[in-house]
Parts: C-alpha cells; sequence; structure tokens
C-alpha cells in the first residue's frame, strides 16, 4: 500500500536520510523507533510532503507521491498528525475539526465524520466551542488526532502522539489508535514510548543515523536484547 | 468646542487609518512580508475613483463596486508576479526581500501615476461633497461620516468572511500556521494569493474613500503606509476591529495635537505614539502577548 524505496532527504547539504527501504500493507500498524535526530520525524514529513526528497520514491497504492505536494497527500488519504501538535490555537475545537475537513474529498462528509469524531472523543464534543489553545495537553492531542481523521484517511502518521503526556493519558491514546487499526486504518507510529508502542503494533522499523537498521515483529524487537539496551533502559524489565 | 470639533475630524479620519491599516495587516499577518506600497495602492484606488468620477459621472460610492474587484485582480497579478517568490523564502528573508521588493514598486508605481494624472493633488467632489450634518456648535461633514460607516461596513464584512466561510478561514489557519495548514489539505499558496489580493483591494477602497473625502496625489503613498504600519504598531496584529480602533486613536491623538500644539505637530504626534508604545507595549494595544 505505501511503499518507500531508497528514500533520501537532505536539508541543504546534510543527508538526513540515507536510503530508507519501508513499507507499510493494508491495515497494518507499524511503529518507527530510534534516537532523537535519527531521522523519525523527517521521513513523516517527507511522507507528507513537506519535504521533497533527494533521490528514492514513494509509492501509495501503486502511484509515485514523492514529488507532490501536501494538498494532494491529504487528498490521497494520508494524513500526518504533526509532533507537538500544532493546532490552530486562536480558534475553537469545532474550528479545528472543520479546517481537518478541507479538502473536497472530506468536506462532502464533513457533517457524518465530525460525528464519529465525537463518539470516538466524547471529550471534544463538550469543547467544541472552546479555544484549542486552551485545551490539557490529552485533550489537544485528541484535537489533533481528530482533526487528522477529519480528512478521511486510509493512513495515519503519527509522529510522537504520546509527548509530554500523562500514562493514563497515552493508554486512552493508544487505545484509541488499536480501535482504529481494528476498523481497518493503517497506521505509522512514530514514538519515543518504546515499550508501549511495540506492545501495540504488529510490526516495527528501527532507524538510526537516517538508515533502517532493524525490522520485525514489534514483540519479539520487544525482546531483543540491542533493543532493550538501546531503547529501554536498565528499568525495562520491570516497567509496564 | 474646537477641541470637541478636531476630536470629530479625527475620529472620521481614523476609520479610513484603520481601513488603509487593515489591508496591510492582513497581508502582513497572513505572508508574512511587508509591503510598503501599501499606500500606492491605495493612491491607485483613489485615482481609479477619480476617473471613473470625471470621465463617467459615477458616484464615488457606486464606483468602489468597480475598484475593489480591480483592485483585487491587480492585487493578483502582483502576487503573482513578484510576492509569490519571496513567500518562498524562510521568514526572517521574506521580510527583507519584501521590503526591496516594496521599495522598487513603490518608485514604479509613484512615477507611473506622476504620468497618467501628473503631480497635482485631485479629489472627487460631488454634488453633496459640502453637506454638513450640524450638532449644537459642531459641524459633522456628511461625506465623511459615510465614509466612516463604509470603512466599517467594510471591516464587518471582511470580520464574517475570516470567521465564517471556508477559505477565509484557511487564510486564519494559514497565518497561524502555514505548514499545519498544509497538512490540512488547505493549499497554501491561493491562500496566501487570496489574502494578497484582499489586502489591495482594502487599500483600493481606502484609497476611494481618502479621494472623496480629502484629496489624493502620486506622492501621497508612503504618508499613508506609514500611517497604516503606526496602526498596527499601535493595535498589534491579528484583529481587523482592532485596527479599525487604532486608526481611530491615531486620529484623535493627531487632532488633540493640532488644538494643543498646532498644526505642524501633526504628523509628529503619531511617530511618538509609534515608539511610546514600541517600548512600552511592543504586543500592540490590542494584539496578544507572543
Amino acid at each position: 500500500m505505501l511503499e518507500i524505496t531508497n528514500l533520501q532527504v537532505a536539508y541543504g547539504p546534510l543527508l538526513a536520510l540515507h536510503g530508507v527501504d519501508l513499507i507499510i500493507r493494508p491495515g497494518e500498524m507499524v511503529a518507527l523507533v530510534g534516537p532523537n535526530g535519527a531521522g523519525k520525524s523527517t521521513l513523516l514529513k517527507t511522507i507528507s510532503g513537506l519535504l521533497a526528497p533527494r533521490a528514492g520514491a514513494i509509492r501509495w497504492q501503486d502511484e509515485k507521491i514523492s514529488a507532490a505536494s501536501p494538498q494532494r497527500i491529504v487528498e490521497h488519504g494520508i494524513a500526518l498528525v504533526p509532533e507537538g501538535r500544532r493546532l490552530f490555537a486562536a480558534m475553537t475545537v469545532r474550528e479545528n475539526l472543520e479546517l481537518g475537513a478541507f479538502t473536497e474529498r472530506a468536506h462532502r462528509e464533513k457533517h457524518a465524520q465530525m460525528e464519529r469524531v465525537f463518539t470516538l472523543f466524547p471529550r471534544l464534543f463538550e469543547r467544541q466551542r472552546q479555544r484549542a489553545g486552551l485545551l490539557s495537553g490529552g485533550e489537544q492531542q485528541m484535537l489533533a488526532l481528530g482533526r487528522a481523521l477529519m480528512g478521511l484517511p486510509r493512513l495515519l502518521l503519527l509522529d510522537e502522539p504520546s509527548l509530554g503526556l500523562a500514562p493514563k493519558i497515552v493508554e486512552s491514546i493508544f487505545a484509541i489508535l488499536a480501535q482504529l487499526h481494528r476498523d481497518g486504518m493503517s497506521l505509522l507510529i512514530v514514538e519515543q514510548n518504546v515499550h508501549a508502542v511495540l506492545a501495540l503494533v504488529q510490526r516495527a522499523y528501527i532507524l538510526e543515523g537516517g538508515r533502517i537498521v532493524g525490522e520485525g515483529d514489534g514483540k519479539i524487537l520487544l525482546a531483543d536484547d540491542h533493543i532493550r539496551a538501546a531503547y529501554l533502559g536498565p528499568l525495562a524489565r520491570g516497567a509496564v | 468646542m474646537i477641541l470637541a470639533q478636531q476630536l470629530i475630524l479625527g475620529v472620521l479620519v481614523g476609520g479610513l487609518y484603520g481601513l488603509a491599516a487593515a489591508g496591510l495587516s492582513l497581508t502582513f499577518g497572513v505572508l508574512r512580508v511587508l509591503n510598503v506600497a501599501h499606500g500606492e495602492l491605495l493612491m491607485l484606488g483613489g485615482y481609479g475613483t477619480f476617473w471613473l468620477f470625471t470621465l463617467w459621472q459615477i458616484d464615488p460610492f457606486v464606483s468602489l463596486l468597480a475598484v475593489a474587484p480591480a483592485m483585487f485582480v491587480l492585487g493578483m497579478v502582483l502576487y503573482w508576479a513578484l510576492f509569490q517568490f519571496v513567500v518562498k523564502a524562510h521568514e526572517e528573508t521574506r521580510i527583507k526581500n519584501s521590503l526591496l521588493i516594496g521599495f522598487g514598486l513603490t518608485l514604479v508605481l509613484h512615477a507611473l501615476a506622476i504620468r497618467l494624472w501628473t503631480a497635482d493633488e485631485r479629489a472627487v467632489t460631488t454634488a453633496y461633497a459640502g453637506a454638513v450634518l450640524r450638532l449644537g456648535g459642531l459641524a459633522i461633514p456628511w461625506l465623511r461620516l459615510s465614509c466612516l460607516v463604509f470603512a466599517f461596513a467594510i471591516l464587518t464584512a471582511l470580520h464574517l468572511f475570516l470567521a465564517k466561510a471556508r477559505w477565509g478561514r484557511a487564510i486564519r489557519a494559514t497565518a497561524e500556521d502555514w505548514e499545519a495548514a498544509a497538512l490540512m489539505g488547505i493549499p497554501v499558496g491561493k491562500t496566501y494569493l487570496l489574502a494578497f489580493a484582499l489586502g489591495t483591494a482594502l487599500a483600493g477602497i481606502a484609497g476611494g474613500l481618502v479621494s472623496i473625502s480629502y484629496s489624493i496625489s502620486p506622492s501621497i503613498g508612503m504618508e499613508w503606509t506609514l500611517k497604516a504600519l503606526i496602526v498596527i504598531v499601535l493595535a498589534g496584529l491579528g484583529s481587523l476591529f482592532g485596527s479599525f480602533a487604532g486608526g481611530i486613536i491615531l486620529g484623535l491623538a493627531e487632532a488633540m495635537s493640532v488644538v494643543f500644539l498646532g498644526g505642524p505637530y501633526r504628523e509628529v504626534v503619531g511617530l511618538i505614539l509609534f515608539l511610546i508604545v514600541l517600548v512600552v507595549r511592543p504586543q500592540g494595544l490590542f494584539g496578544a502577548r507572543a
């Protein structure tokens, strides 16, 4: 469904991704883990069209999308929930959701889809007239997720959805992601909370220094010694 | 009595300052470019109204129905020919490059206006130009009052567009975070084009009103750009009605300086206000703290 081959992305002269290969099959939930500066956000931004690759290809349902604008990519059904949520803080919850349905395709389904988002996040329904900037961190993450869902995505990219949130809220966000997955959505999740995300997904990629250095079943990676030492730390054995 | 009369005139001219500032504030807030030729665009709108009146005796308020869309199209052309290249740069570079392009545009439009209309001062003088509303001992020129109401109505319409319409919301979203807007599928380039064209149309409408109630000449551009900048600093970015109120405050301050200090100080008081606000409240009177 999504097929990335030999993707290279550079910031000026600095190469951030050195030929990345990655596949997401229909309905799959995949994690992308790795240390800070490995290029995880760069990869998500490139898939969404915010960055242009220097070489390599991104294919979506056998169509090349690596040179397309962010707008075209949203229309294709790929949505990014960016790091730091990037809500329109001065606008209301409802306005944020409506902006999520800006494309023609999503605009037609706007009302029905908003119902679905409100069913998924009853909290957003209660707060719909509030300014997004006044929400709590957890509510903001729900809104960021709901806003992305308004675009009727088939593949959802998430950049650090648990960042800065209390464990209880992370749990409920992850439960929602699992539910979206059960409903047939494909997901690619970048996450620092490696332990929790590897337990959630079917498959994971490990990105280090702009290269994919490992790939495999989430639960198997969770038991891998290198992963444990590199990302989970000494506490991992007893945690969660 | 002289003070009250001056204050009324101050409010009346202030509404036009506010309208001029609203257009500049829109392009600045959305595109992050500073178009210093805004005053020249205002001047063009004024000449457009003047032309339609002189050549075909079209009532100036009616002619704004033609001037505003014409200026909108001019804004699209200017964006397409010049400013679309500026917004491709990073935000700090955008301001610098837009200043250079803006000054260039200022010179071109100024020279063009002298060619087309000579350097003389012009004004639209309608049959009803002299009508005055008398309130006690005060005289309120009907024409300037209508201009104030007209300016307020335009800003209200624009406010409703930005608040409710799909593309209006897209403009606000782009102003707040263009990358996030792009991720929603909003074509950022098109919202920039729309915002710049709207800003140009606002300048044109303001110019038309200036030509009705005051006068225009090819050299008024810089003065109006300056007034608009003072109002933006005074009011802060991001609120149309803030710009309108800021314009009226500037008009009042100028009026008071005329009464207490004398006519020559009129232009100075705005700049003093500008400096005071920058030092004391850099986010503007109505702006949110960044």
